[in-house]
């Protein structure tokens, strides 16, 4: 059984979502308050999406610097699941653990809708169980959705199949070089049973769960 | 004009003030009458002090106490078994069986809307999010119906854009979605947009909380963000009167927004209810302090204690009037048993927002209120509420209802028809919604299991059998033209909505937006309109259990259409496992016509308007038989899983319905008919469904015990719309279609 941290920021609003599909996946998920600084009871963790403390100055921003991000980044360090969908993604940038940012739509307008995505890389924590080239449906709800790396550097996991907002490289996730943190703009949970429009999301949410499964506690 | 009704002894509807003495008056420029100053004072048994005549500004404004709209309100029926509480609450709530209610309201912020878009509609949004989570249920899904001038002009595309913007920076924000609504353009909205919006929550039995000061002892804690100058007078100042060139001076009685501040106070106050510390809770909206004081004392038949210099504030040296008025935004007020204050500050402490302790319940009925040392006011807490002026304001038929009626179109020739369905998919009231609900999110919480650019949405309640239906539905056009028929209409539109997803009608909300009530014709249009509601909810079984009215809808003298909006909630139990959607035809499927066939009524419908700008005739009366037979028809077909895709034939008529089918599946449609009016009429209790030929057998059986005509009118499949009326065919490529139909909105606004 692995056991799932999913963050609550002031403001984040997916983590109920996240852990309602991470547990029909039968695994065990916790919500953990911002201000928590100890993960080490958990096999990996969720930055789920929102607007963490209101995205007020930048997305992700002042998130960085919430009590619970330096067990996070130790998480990230040691080799450990960390997965950061809309706004988490949003965070981990901020925080250093992925290149880049992410800064606002290319029409400058939201966007919540379905969207094609190429899987690209299954050596991640997030698409190790899917085969390469996978096309999956996956729900985007983001305004600052736009990946930008001046790098050049960030390790593309998944691609737009149409350019929907700007992102270099039509990056939909990257990871680390590890391939243990991963942070993707499109929420799999939004799609993780049939009745939702689609269930592609689980492909995704069940390499989480394996690769949680595998770290011993 | 005719009077239908003579005025009340008491209605105040002559010297409403301007007779005598001084026009800068303090008590006029707060909105007061003289003659409603009068009473005051002969409550009072003195003169009012500027802080006690502020709160009766407010309480007594037509946004706050109805003055103009109670006499007739209470002709809705609101009562069955399953209403939990009823009108005069934050929300209506309604039982869904197992423990779990439904909470939900409907409100408008049309006024500030229009001075300031973004901000206007961001409001509303808070406005109505707070009125449900007071009654202790979790918001899980909002509505807007928006209606607007046309967008060839710029100031309506800004006004447009603005509130489309402010809707989704909020809601997005704040962490609620946004699952439907409505949007209509039509040229009396140019100078007064129309921005309603309905949020619906869900709770348990046992959460359900009322904004009730409770017993003496009590505390009153003042939660969320600090109070500042923002909205002073936002009830009688901004919603409560009529606009002109100068509204644009009200700018500063606009309040500014903070969704995340609403979020935080969302699940404060959702743990407060968990952990049981508080007795009652009510949101602060218009009227600020006052009412939030006033209204829970009232209800509870108790007094209080209210300290001024314990609110926490925004800026220094604020007057006691100011913080009695001001409609900062993101703001309750908890009553809690003394012993539990100290667990309802470390809550709020938790989730980052302010908390100060304000007030306390007394014994009596005083409202009594200190700043600085001083008694500022001390007047009967019920006197703000109870005692509010009730106008029955003469009302008649307006001479010009026979003049719309005998001017009827006439039809000299057959319209293209394949020319007419490209010119109706561009309309914007008509066409693809989608570049608006794109900008919200509608998918947070897995629970829309029919989301926008449907009929009706599904929300299910995850880890039960249970979906809640929704439906909100206006058509000012229709209300225009015969007011009673056209609110009874739109009640069975709202209702058949629900039932084409399974579920079956429980209960409505209902806006009404109205123009000057002070004209006899509008307040006999409202009155008109108010008995078409009643008469349909009666027809159906279900009670009205909220809503809101919003008068002086006039710009320079001109008033809107009469727009009453409902919001009709419905229970599907169990929810079918692949709900009906637009999307959902296959090739091959058989097109159902549940309804007549022969419908002429083109009175009121898109057709005339769009294609003549023609407005007249009386449009058709509804049917309380027709309407119960198509609703049980279409809860029957979903039940028995026969129709995977069901739509109503309303605006635009048969042709727009299943040319939206076919755009929505991706799959082309041919249709025979008799005559080109049946493919725009409007006629209403009609819908159009797809189904697989193998159901015919079945969906026979169903019809022939279903009083209502049924009948398979066509065929999907290919790449175009075609109308076959004997050896002549009208065909329109699938693909321009679905193009006029989803660039219509994006196209005008580029």
């Amino acid at each position: 059984m692995s056991r799932i941290a999913v963050v609550v920021f002031p403001g984040s609003n997916c983590e109920l979502d996240v852990q309602w599909a991470l547990r029909s996946l039968g695994a065990e998920a916790e919500l953990v308050w911002h201000r928590q600084t100890d993960l080490a009871d958990f096999d990996g963790v969720v930055l789920p999406g929102g607007f963490a403390h209101g995205d007020y100055l930048r997305t992700g921003a002042i998130a960085r610097f919430s009590p619970v991000m330096s067990a996070v980044t130790r998480m990230a360090e040691e080799g450990r699941p960390v997965v950061g969908i809309c706004n988490g993604f949003q965070i981990l940038c901020e925080a250093h653990l992925l290149p880049g940012a992410l800064i606002a739509n290319r029409d400058l307008r939201f966007i919540c809708r379905p969207v094609e995505v190429e899987i690209v890389d299954t050596g991640t924590v997030l698409t190790a169980s899917v085969e390469p080239g996978t096309v999956v449906t996956l729900p985007l709800n983001s305004y600052e959705g736009q990946h930008t790396d001046p790098s050049g550097t960030a390790r593309v996991v998944a691609r737009y199949v149409e350019d929907v907002n700007g992102s270099q490289d039509r990056a939909a996730a990257i990871a680390n070089e590890a391939g243990n943190v991963v942070g993707i703009m499109p929420h799999p949970e939004r799609s993780s049973e049939e009745i939702l429009g689609s269930d592609d999301g689980r492909l995704l949410l069940e390499s989480l769960v394996a690769a949680t499964d595998r770290i011993p506690a | 004009m005719r009077t239908d009704l003579a005025p009340e002894e008491d209605a105040l509807t002559e010297g409403d003030g301007t007779e005598s003495g001084d026009e800068d008056a303090l008590h006029r420029r707060l909105g007061l009458t003289d003659r409603e100053y009068n009473r005051i004072v002969e409550i009072l048994g003195r003169q009012p002090e500027p802080a006690e005549l502020a709160m009766y500004s407010v309480m007594w404004s037509e946004h706050c106490s109805y003055k103009s709209s109670r006499v007739h309100l209470g002709r809705f029926p609101t009562e069955a078994p399953w209403v939990v509480v009823g009108p005069g609450e934050n929300a209506g709530v309604i039982d869904l069986g197992d423990g779990w209610l439904a909470a939900f309201r409907i409100e408008s912020h049309n006024h500030p809307s229009y001075v300031e878009p973004y901000q206007g509609a961001a409001t509303g949004v808070g406005g109505i999010l707070r009125d449900v989570f007071t009654m202790g249920a979790r918001p899980i899904a909002l509505w807007d119906q928006i209606r607007f001038g046309p967008l060839d002009n710029s100031r309506n595309r800004y006004l447009f854009s603005g509130v489309v913007s402010g809707i989704a920076g909020y809601g997005n924000a704040v962490g609620v979605p946004t699952v439907g609504g409505e949007i209509a353009f039509e040229d009396c909205y140019s100078g007064n947009p129309l921005v309603n919006v309905m949020c619906l929550g869900i709770l348990r039995q046992d959460q359900l909380v009322l904004g009730t000061a409770g017993n003496p002892g009590n505390v009153a804690v003042l939660l969320g963000a600090a109070t500042g100058r923002d909205g002073i007078g936002g009830a009688s100042i901004l919603a409560s009167a009529s606009f002109d060139e100068e509204s644009a001076t009200k700018r500063p009685s606009v309040q500014v927004g903070d969704p995340f501040e609403e979020k935080k106070l969302i699940e404060a106050c959702l743990e407060l209810y968990e952990k049981d510390l508080v007795v009652g809770v009510q949101d602060l909206g218009a009227a600020g302090l006052s009412c939030a004081s006033a209204e829970p004392a009232a209800r509870a038949g108790v007094g209080m204690g209210l300290d001024l210099d314990a609110v926490h504030v925004r800026e220094p040296g604020m007057t006691a009037p100011e913080l009695l008025m001001s409609e900062s935004q993101e703001r309750m007020m908890a009553f809690v048993e003394p012993s539990k204050v100290e667990e309802v500050l470390a809550v709020a402490a938790k989730w980052e927002i302010d908390a100060s302790v304000v007030g306390e319940v007394t014994e009596g009925d005083r409202l009594r209120v200190t700043h600085q040392g001083q008694v500022v006011a001390d007047i009967p807490a019920a006197s703000l509420t109870d005692d509010a002026p009730r106008y029955d304001r003469p009302l008649g038929e307006p001479a010009w209802m026979e003049d719309l009626w005998s001017n009827r179109f006439k039809h000299m020739t057959a319209p293209q028809v394949g020319p007419t369905l490209l010119r109706l998919l561009d309309d914007p009231s008509i066409a693809s919604a989608a570049w608006v609900y794109e900008q919200y999110d509608h998918m947070l919480f897995l629970s829309t299991i029919v989301g926008p650019g449907n009929d009706g949405n599904l929300l299910r309640i995850k880890g039960t059998t249970k979906a809640i239906a929704v439906s909100t539905d206006g058509n000012g056009r229709l209300c225009y033209l015969d007011p009673r028929r056209g609110a009874a209409r739109i009640v069975y539109e709202a209702a058949l909505n629900v039932a084409m997803t399974g579920a079956r009608p429980k209960a409505v909300v209902d806006n009404l937006n109205f123009g000057n009530p002070e004209k006899p014709a509008v307040m006999w249009q409202f009155r008109e309109t108010v008995e078409g509601i009643s008469e349909a909810c009666e027809a159906l079984g279900i009670p009205v259990v909220g809503g809101n009215v919003s008068f002086y809808n006039e710009t320079e003298g001109l008033d809107i259409y009469p727009t009453p909006v409902v919001g009709l909630v419905g229970l599907a139990d169990p929810y079918p496992s692949r709900p009906p959607r637009l999307d959902r035809v296959s090739e091959g499927m058989d097109l159902w016509l549940v309804g007549p066939v022969e419908a002429t009524d083109l009175a009121g419908s898109a057709f005339e308007k769009v294609v003549y700008g023609h407005v007249g005739g009386r449009p058709r009366a509804p049917d309380a038989t027709a309407a119960r037979a198509a609703i049980d028809l279409a809860v029957e077909l979903v039940e028995a899983e026969l129709a995977p895709c069901l739509h109503d034939v309303s605006d635009g008529g048969l042709a727009v319905a299943v040319a939206e089918m076919a755009i929505a599946s991706g799959v082309g449609v041919t249709v025979e008919y008799g005559d080109w009016r049946y493919l725009f009429s409007e006629d209403p209790h009609r819908f159009a469904f797809a189904a697989d030929p193998a159901s015919r057998e079945r969906i026979e059986e169903l019809a022939e015990a279903s009083r209502t005509t049924v009948t398979r009118i066509g065929s999907f499949g290919g790449d175009s719309i075609v109308f076959v009326r004997g050896a002549n065919r009208d065909a329109v490529d699938l693909r321009e279609a679905a193009t006029t139909y989803r660039e219509a909105l994006p196209r005008r606004l580029s």
